[in-house]
């Protein structure tokens, strides 16, 4: 049977603002257990919370940047059960009245682009952690993380692969980093993701009945979890079993997803709006306002790259994955002024450095200014593009400028006409067989001609001095 | 004269002239407490060593020339308001080791006006109740006749003021938790506007409800007390960024020409004769001071405790989830894993009325129920709350029974759920809308029990509850008795 899969995703991510979302702790990750928590965090008797401000306008910005209509009021919530990461025994949520709805990103998908509907986002509070001692019936509770804000953002159930469900979250990804609203460290657990997925015979229009997967940290696990998930279900129909609707936990060791026992999940939330905060009210001058800071976004970039820069689509594709490389590469082309040759050097040698050693382009020890004057030298003759290969090594082991790499190495380009001509004259005396073959009509020989000189230059020729030399000498 | 008879403000009079000390004022109250308390019960804790050395700090500011308007005052918290290192119960067998690492912000007000704490008054379990039968540790009884309730829910701050026990005291009303024992015990209890007294450190029973407000032995000590409260907290959300006036300004001024609303709804079969009479003779002296009487109509007055009896226990059923034995407070032992841990501390931790409330609101919360129980609760209330605007519209404030009958015996409704709640029938409505009440002594039935009309006005018109009941309490001159204790 032809099967269509249908997925919707819900990522939660957490925002950088430097204090909670009710209370004035920090929101730095880590810290001994405990250590981030006052009285308002830890849920105590009689204390009350008082929103951030800072969390709304993070939650309006996401909004914008995927396209969703902004709720002039909306309204807290409480979401109630029981466990020992959840202080108050609920969790302050929005749930009928959201922050934002009806958004769309694009993906691409295959060769063309796509539209993910964004059902909506709202804002909550994080939870806490549970330590488990294996040596010591007993569980303890660090409420570091609890009161930490957070935005969900719940997809349509428009995605009809796990590829297309990395790549919405990818691009989520990319906008959430973009708006420097969240860090997205996927590992720490700021961005994490739950999927919903059925499969339905193809042309059906029913949704079939859906499981929800947790616990995948990466996108190469959503992925991997969903096509596992996807077979399961395909396997279980084709069988003649039904899907049962419940959660399931992805097992990264096995490469299979489990039931979680079904005791955990049936909640029946009780959501009430929450008495303690009021509606909060979002007015036109407002979303101006944080219209008006809101920095340009991966696709508008990717698009000015093309347009402005005139360089593929694919680079420009590669150069805008990361916020940061982005911006490193148009300060190598505002210095420079060769968008193309600086997108092949930055997409070339200085990230298969920065890849070969785990690191970020905001490690990256060759300067935007030390990159561009590389690039100008090029231009200028001062050194070939093959010394300039052995020289961006160089710039990236030691940090040093270009300029005093090349005069410590002696690197200076051979121009001097006479002084080539002589060493052309000497190699085409001492080959006469291959000027033979030349001039009997084998261009191709050509080539050993200049790998001869460069030899006996040691690579410092100027290579189209050489070119030119050569003709010349060569056609006797 | 004994010193804890007199009223604040006469307590000021003789600390200014230097008559007496804060020190003798304290040590008058506590000697008083070590009298009474053993019948009455009016406090969980007391906290004797805080007072001393609060009245000490008190006596050394008055010799520096610094007195401000609680200075020297002994006044009673309700177990209810958190007080950084003193443990704080809330009635409850579940908190009755815990001890706040915080204040209440009306704690730090009350600080910052001089006052000296006498201790933590008793209350029903979790504010849960009109008798302060519910409390974990005892009952409290009402010190006009020791065999009745004082009311409640803040049963231990209205008999504390009424046994002289303390000089002013603050509870918390959520649907007459104030205004009901104040009406009992003879003593002047006011609500204010919700959002007027900060909320925070006041252990939540209903969140929407609550409200914090004084007892005092008179309306000028009200006055004074409310000086003290009232005003903007940055650290609540639903705190109104209102001018406070000074309250004192009100006290005494004409009320000639305003209208009285009575609304007839109040007025029906099933109260006291004697609560009637002693209100009918009460709006009689109103209007001999000038004020006149109109009929005015509360249409939604009869779902008004239908839908208290959603709304406060769905927001208690959550509010309460806190106490799980994870954190704080009382754990129970001996259990094998975490949801028997939930349900033997809870279980053993609550008393009958929270949980009967608990599972009310859980079900009034759920799934297929919300819809039909909170969300229809919540669309009458609004409709309460209109009854008022448009009561306000033809009328100053409104003069209403405070409750329909005397204080009632102990164990007389302990069994019946319903009649307990009844007796909150006149001031349930006051915190849906969310507008001030006060109650003001209006006389004793022929057993000798104290009597209280109720007045409510507009949102943040206080000031003028100050005034009507400043003018009231001059005019009917009610003769002065003390509880023979």
């Amino acid at each position: 049977m032809d099967f269509e899969t249908v997925i919707g995703l819900e990522v939660h991510a957490q925002l950088t603002t430097e204090t909670k979302i009710f209370c004035t702790c920090s929101t730095t990750f880590g810290g001994a257990p405990n250590s981030h928590a006052c009285p308002v965090c830890l849920g105590m008797p009689g204390v009350l919370p008082v929103l951030n401000k800072k969390v709304v306008e993070y939650a309006m910005k996401m909004a914008l940047a995927t396209n969703c209509t902004i709720n002039p009021q909306n309204v807290f919530a409480r979401k109630n059960y029981f466990y020992p990461d959840l202080p108050k025994g609920y969790q302050i949520s929005q749930y009928a009245y959201p922050i934002a709805e009806h958004g769309y990103i694009w993906i691409e998908a295959g060769d063309e682009k796509k539209k993910i509907g964004i059902t909506r986002i709202h804002m909550e509070e994080d939870a806490g952690k549970l330590i488990h001692d294996e040596n010591n019936p007993s569980s303890y509770v660090d409420l570091n993380r609890t009161g930490v804000p957070l935005i969900e953002i719940v997809s349509e159930p428009d995605i009809r692969s796990p590829e297309e469900a990395a790549e919405y979250l990818k691009r989520l990804h990319e906008i959430l980093v973009y708006l420097e609203i969240c860090d997205g460290n996927m590992e720490e657990g700021s961005f994490r993701c739950d999927a919903n997925v059925s499969i339905r015979p193809r042309g059906r229009k029913e949704f079939g009945t859906r499981t929800e997967l947790k616990n995948m940290n990466s996108f190469r696990n959503v992925q991997r979890a969903l096509e596992y998930e996807v077979k399961r279900q395909q396997y279980r129909v084709e069988n003649g079993e039904t899907i049962v609707q419940e959660t399931r936990l992805w097992d990264d060791a096995q490469g299979v997803t489990n039931p979680m026992r079904s005791k955990e999940e049936a909640h029946d939330y009780r959501y009430f709006p929450d008495p303690d905060l009021v509606p909060v009210v979002i007015d036109a001058d407002w979303v101006a306002r944080i219209q008006s800071e809101m920095p340009e976004l991966p696709l508008n970039m990717r698009e000015r790259f093309v347009a402005e820069y005139g360089i593929p689509a694919y680079d420009a594709g590669v150069l805008t994955s990361d916020k940061a490389l982005a911006l490193y590469y148009e300060e190598v082309v505002r210095r420079c002024g060769q968008p193309k040759i600086a997108s092949n050097w930055v997409m070339g040698d200085v990230l298969k450095y920065l890849n070969e050693d785990k690191r970020s382009i905001r490690e990256c020890p060759i300067s935007p200014v030390a990159l561009s004057d590389m690039i100008a030298l090029i231009e200028k003759g001062t050194i070939s593009g093959k010394m300039a290969k052995e020289l961006v090594e160089d710039m990236y082991k030691t940090g040093k400028p270009p300029q005093e790499i090349i005069s410590e190495k002696g690197m200076v380009q051979i121009t001097d006409e006479g002084q080539l001509a002589q060493t052309i004259t000497a190699i085409i005396e001492a080959n006469p067989a291959q000027v033979a073959q030349y001039r009997a009509g084998k261009d191709k020989i050509f080539g050993f001609f200049v790998g001869q000189v460069m030899k006996a230059t040691g690579g410092k020729a100027n290579p189209q001095l050489v070119n030119d030399l050569l003709k010349k000498a060569l056609a006797g | 004269m004994e010193l804890y008879s007199l009223t604040i403000h006469e307590l000021q009079d003789l600390l200014k002239k230097g008559e007496v000390s804060a020190r003798e004022i304290a040590e008058s109250v506590f000697a008083r407490v070590d009298a009474v308390e053993e019948k009455v019960h009016s406090y969980i804790r007391l906290m004797k060593d805080e007072a001393l050395a609060q009245a000490a700090q008190a006596d050394a500011d008055i010799k520096k020339g610094e007195i401000k308007p609680l200075t020297g005052i002994p006044v009673a918290l309700k177990d209810i308001v958190c007080t950084k290192g003193v443990p704080t119960t809330c009635g409850s067998r579940i908190l009755h080791n815990f001890v706040p690492p915080y204040n209440a912000t009306v704690v730090e007000k009350l600080s910052a006006a001089g006052a000296v704490f006498v201790g933590k008054a008793n209350m029903d379990e979790f504010a849960m109740g009109s008798s302060t039968e519910t409390s974990y540790f005892g009952p409290t009884r009402n010190p006009w006749d020791l065999e009745r309730i004082p009311g409640g829910s803040s049963g231990g701050s209205a008999s504390a003021v009424a046994a002289d026990e303390c000089i002013a005291s603050i509870g918390s009303d959520t649907g007459g938790s104030i205004r009901q024992p104040a009406a009992l015990c003879g003593v002047v209890g006011m609500k204010p506007t919700y959002g007027r007294v900060s909320r925070f450190g006041l252990i939540a029973f209903a969140s929407s409800l609550d409200q914090i407000g004084p007892f005092t032995k008179d309306v000028e000590d009200c006055a004074i007390m409310m000086n003290a409260l009232a005003g903007y907290d940055p650290k609540e959300s639903t705190s109104v960024q209102a001018d406070v006036p000074d309250y004192r300004q009100f006290l005494g001024r004409d009320i000639k020409g305003w209208k009285i609303g009575i609304p007839k709804e109040y007025f029906v079969e099933g109260i006291d004769p004697e609560v009637a009479a002693a209100v009918e003779k009460a709006m009689s002296v109103v209007k001999a001071c000038g004020g006149e009487a109109i009929d005015i109509s509360l249409p939604h007055t009869q779902y008004c405790l239908a839908v208290y009896y959603i709304i406060a226990p769905a927001e208690a059923s959550s509010n309460l989830a806190r106490y799980d034995g994870v954190k704080y407070g009382y754990r129970a032992q001996g259990v094998r894993d975490l949801a028997e841990m939930y349900k033997k501390t809870r279980q053993e931790g609550f008393g009958a009325e929270v949980k009967r409330r608990i599972m009310i609101g859980t079900y009034a919360l759920s799934a297929g129920y919300y819809d039909a129980y909170y969300g229809k609760a919540s669309q009458v209330r609004a409709l309460i709350r209109r009854d008022f605007d448009e009561a306000f519209k033809r009328c100053d404030v409104i003069l209403t029974p405070t409750t329909p009958t005397p204080a009632f015996k102990l164990g007389e409704k302990t069994d019946d759920p319903l009649q307990m709640y009844l007796s909150d029938i006149f001031t349930i409505s006051t915190n849906l809308a969310g507008i001030p009440g006060m109650s003001v002594p209006c006389g004793f039935s022929k057993a000798g029990l104290p009597l209280g009309v109720q007045f409510l006005a507009n949102h943040f018109e206080e000031g003028k509850l100050l005034q009507i009941a400043s003018v009231y309490e001059k005019a009917a001159a009610i003769e002065k008795r003390r509880p023979a204790l």
